[in-house]
Order: C-alpha cells, then structure tokens, then sequence
C-alpha cells in the first residue's frame, strides 16, 4: 500500500524510499549516549538528548558542543544508552494501576472551610 | 492483539494529542514515513552547512566571521539533533549517512543552489531559513515526540538566523549604489527556489492525505507558502527592495497576497539532480567523510585502548 502520496519540504519522494532499512547493529558506529544537562545549581539534571562518541570523556566535549552552545548548562551528565532500563509502555496499564484509585492522595481531595482554604 | 486494534489505540492516541514515543507500537508505514522525514530534514542541515561554510573565510568582517561560523555550527548541531531522533526509529547513523552519500537519501534543493556573493549569505538567512522556520514552528507539534522534542530545540534557535540575515540585507539596503544592486539580485535569485521549498501545490495530490491524519504534519504546502509569502511580502518593505514578481499583489478579499506561478519544471529537474550545484554537494560531503576517517578510527582506538588499560588496572 502506498499511503503517502502528497509530498511536503522535507519529504521527497525516492525510488526506494529511505526509509525502508531497519537495523540497529553497526560495526563501525561510535557508541550512543544519553545526554542529561543541569541548567543551573539547584535543579535536576534533565535529559537534553542523545549523541554519538567513542568514550565518556568526548560524549561530555561533544554534548557542551551540542547541547550548551548557549548557556544552557553548568553541568553534564553522560550514559551510555544501553545501560538505560526503561519500561515497557505495553505495560503501563498494569505498572500504574496501583496509584489509579487512591485519589486521597491529592489535597484537593479534602474540602476544607475558606477561612482555611490556603492550607 | 490484532495489528487493527493496534492500529485503532494508535489512532486513538493521535486524535488525544498524545504524543508517539519511540518504544510504542506504531504502523509500519508511520515509522517509515517519520524515518524517511526526520532523515531528509538532518540530511538538509548538514548539506545547508556547505553553502554558507563557503564564506566563512571570505565574510567581510571579524564580526560576520564569527557570526556566520556560529550558524554554520548550529545547523550541524541541528542535523545531530535530527539524526538522533530518526536513529530511535531504529535506523543507525551511518545508514542514513551512507544513504546520503550514495545518493539514495534526498536533502531540500534549496540548497543545491549557489551561493554567489555576500549578500546571499543575507537573502539565505531571511528567506531559506524564514521558509524553514515556518515549516519547523509547525512541527514542534508534530505527532512522533522525538521529532517534536527536536523542533523545540531547532526552533529556539532558528530565530538568530533569520535575524542575523536580515540584518546583512538591511545593512547592504543601506549602502553604497553597488551594495544596493547586489542586495537586489540575492533576492531576485533566491525568492523562487525558497518557495519552491514548501513542495508541490497541494492540488497535486488525490489521495486522502495520511500525514495530517497522523498529525506528522499539520498545515498544508499551500498553507504554509501563503503564510510565508504574506510575511516576507511586509517585510521586504523595510529594505526598500522589490520581490521579483509582477504579479504580487494584496488581495483583500483572501486577506492574502496573490503571487506569480513557480515555475515547477525547475523544482523537479533540481530534484531529480539536475540543479546548479547537487554534485557539488554530495562531492563535497563524500570528500569529508572519507577525509574525517582517520580521525574516527583513531577515536575508536584511542578509546579501545584506555578500556584495555583500565581492565588491566582494576585486575
């Protein structure tokens, strides 16, 4: 079936489009990271985005480069993506069910009088 | 669960504006129609690089240099940014990479034009990235969070490039008789093929349209070009230059400019490879990466060999 048939910027048709090739081993590629920045003392670090770099020391040169070429950061976290565990979004239903139904968890759960409104 | 009913909560997800994320189910051809999109727009960023990397050394002053070096290395920060996302989509780097080189990938045929003098480093800034920009705000909502998440960055930063363009402009608008004229012709050389990157008209298609049902995109071509040319059609008064188009004209009762017709056979030969400079181009790139190898390896080796060096430290 061929769905996309309207052709955008950034979306020119190809005889094979590129698109088609699916594989994650590569022989030859740097190792990827994960990227987390923390913007100023006393927030968290935040994960900024991903990059490409042969070991830590030059994951942390190439991410001041990419990612605080404007201030951004003070400080740089750097992990290699395959030591990141994630969880499985197929099973978020099950994983959060838990906190679903305990809605006395939130203090707009309690009704309080005005005069004491701002507790 | 059936692949329909996949399909459905898929469906449903895009219609709550809940955003796709890399480890979700997604159709087939949503991962490639992204893959395909996210890729070409990288591949754009990174050849965009060579146009303008063309002036660096000839910009006319230290301050232009330093300026036009910051937006150079910007737009490879871009395509990083860009190539990251395509990559969670389960495509490696050096794939799309390959794929460029060899010609298979596509990149926007804006810049398979040349870059003449000074005043085109101006009219690129202000009308290439002004025509990018209106496409990139609309993508920060695009439906593949990944993809969003790197429009937000792009977009923050896009607003000094179209600033700092304008300004060379304004500066040459301002100056000497010659200045003047070489303002002019940027314009006159770079209007057409920058509305040429907003695609073929949107009467050009038949079929239902998947993307914006997927809300990989949200505006049509049409749309988007009107946006822009309404907007460079007021600004362009500022410079006191004209917009190389007889027919540009307010329209009050569209609350829109009408323009000319594009000449769309000069799109599709650039396209298909035929343009000013797309051997050029891919020449260009091929030659640094073939010239950036050694310098990869010994990266990878240098990096080998500390890793041996502590394994031996900590037995």
């Amino acid at each position: 079936m061929n769905f996309i048939r309207k052709f955008y910027y950034g979306d020119i048709p190809e005889d094979k489009a590129g698109g088609n090739i699916v594989s994650k081993d590569s022989k030859t590629d740097w190792p990827l990271w994960e990227v987390f920045i923390r913007s100023k003392q006393g927030l968290d670090h935040k994960h900024a985005g991903s990059l490409h770099a042969a070991d830590a020391q030059m994951a942390i040169e190439n991410a001041r480069d990419v990612y605080t070429r404007r201030m951004e950061g003070e400080s740089i976290w750097v992990v290699e993506s395959k030591y990141i565990i994630a969880s499985n979004p197929d099973e978020a239903g099950e994983l959060y069910e838990p906190a679903k139904d305990k809605i006395y968890r939130h203090p707009t759960f309690y009704n309080l009088p005005d005069e004491v409104n701002h507790m | 669960m059936p692949v329909q009913d996949l399909e459905k909560i898929f469906q449903q997800k895009i219609d709550e504006e809940i955003k796709i994320e890399p480890k979700d189910w997604m159709p087939d051809a949503y991962r490639k129609t992204n893959l395909r999109q996210i890729s070409q727009h990288a591949h754009s960023e990174v050849v965009g690089m060579l146009p303008e990397g063309n002036w660096i050394t000839r910009a006319p002053s230290l301050k232009r240099k330093l300026i036009l070096l910051a937006k150079v290395q910007d737009e490879g920060g871009h395509g990083l940014y860009l190539y990251s996302a395509a990559e969670t989509l389960g495509m490696s780097r050096e794939e799309m990479i390959n794929d460029l080189h060899s010609g298979k990938a596509k990149y926007s045929s804006i810049f398979n034009y040349p870059t003449l003098t000074w005043a085109d480093i101006g009219a690129i800034g202000w009308l290439v990235d002004g025509a990018a920009i209106m496409n990139q705000v609309m993508l920060t909502r695009t439906s593949y969070g990944a993809y969003a998440r790197a429009m937000v960055r792009i977009c923050k930063e896009e607003s000094f490039h179209q600033r700092q363009g304008f300004e060379i402009l304004l500066v040459l608008s301002r100056g000497s008789k010659e200045q003047k004229e070489m303002c002019q012709d940027a314009i006159n050389r770079w209007w057409w093929p920058s509305l040429m990157m907003f695609g073929p008209k949107d009467s050009e298609s038949t079929n239902s349209d998947q993307s914006m049902k997927w809300k990989i995109k949200r505006k049509s071509n049409d749309e988007l070009r009107q946006n822009f040319i309404d907007m460079i059609a007021e600004q362009i008064k500022t410079l006191g230059m004209k917009l190389p188009d007889d027919k540009l004209k307010w329209n009050e009762e569209r609350k829109h400019y009408d323009f000319g017709e594009i000449n769309w056979d000069e799109f599709w030969q650039v396209v298909k490879g035929n343009g000013p400079c797309n051997k050029q181009r891919l020449d260009a790139r091929r030659e640094a990466w073939e010239n950036g190898e050694w310098v990869r390896d010994a990266a990878a080796a240098y990096a080998k060999k500390r890793a041996a060096r502590q394994k031996d430290k900590a037995a």
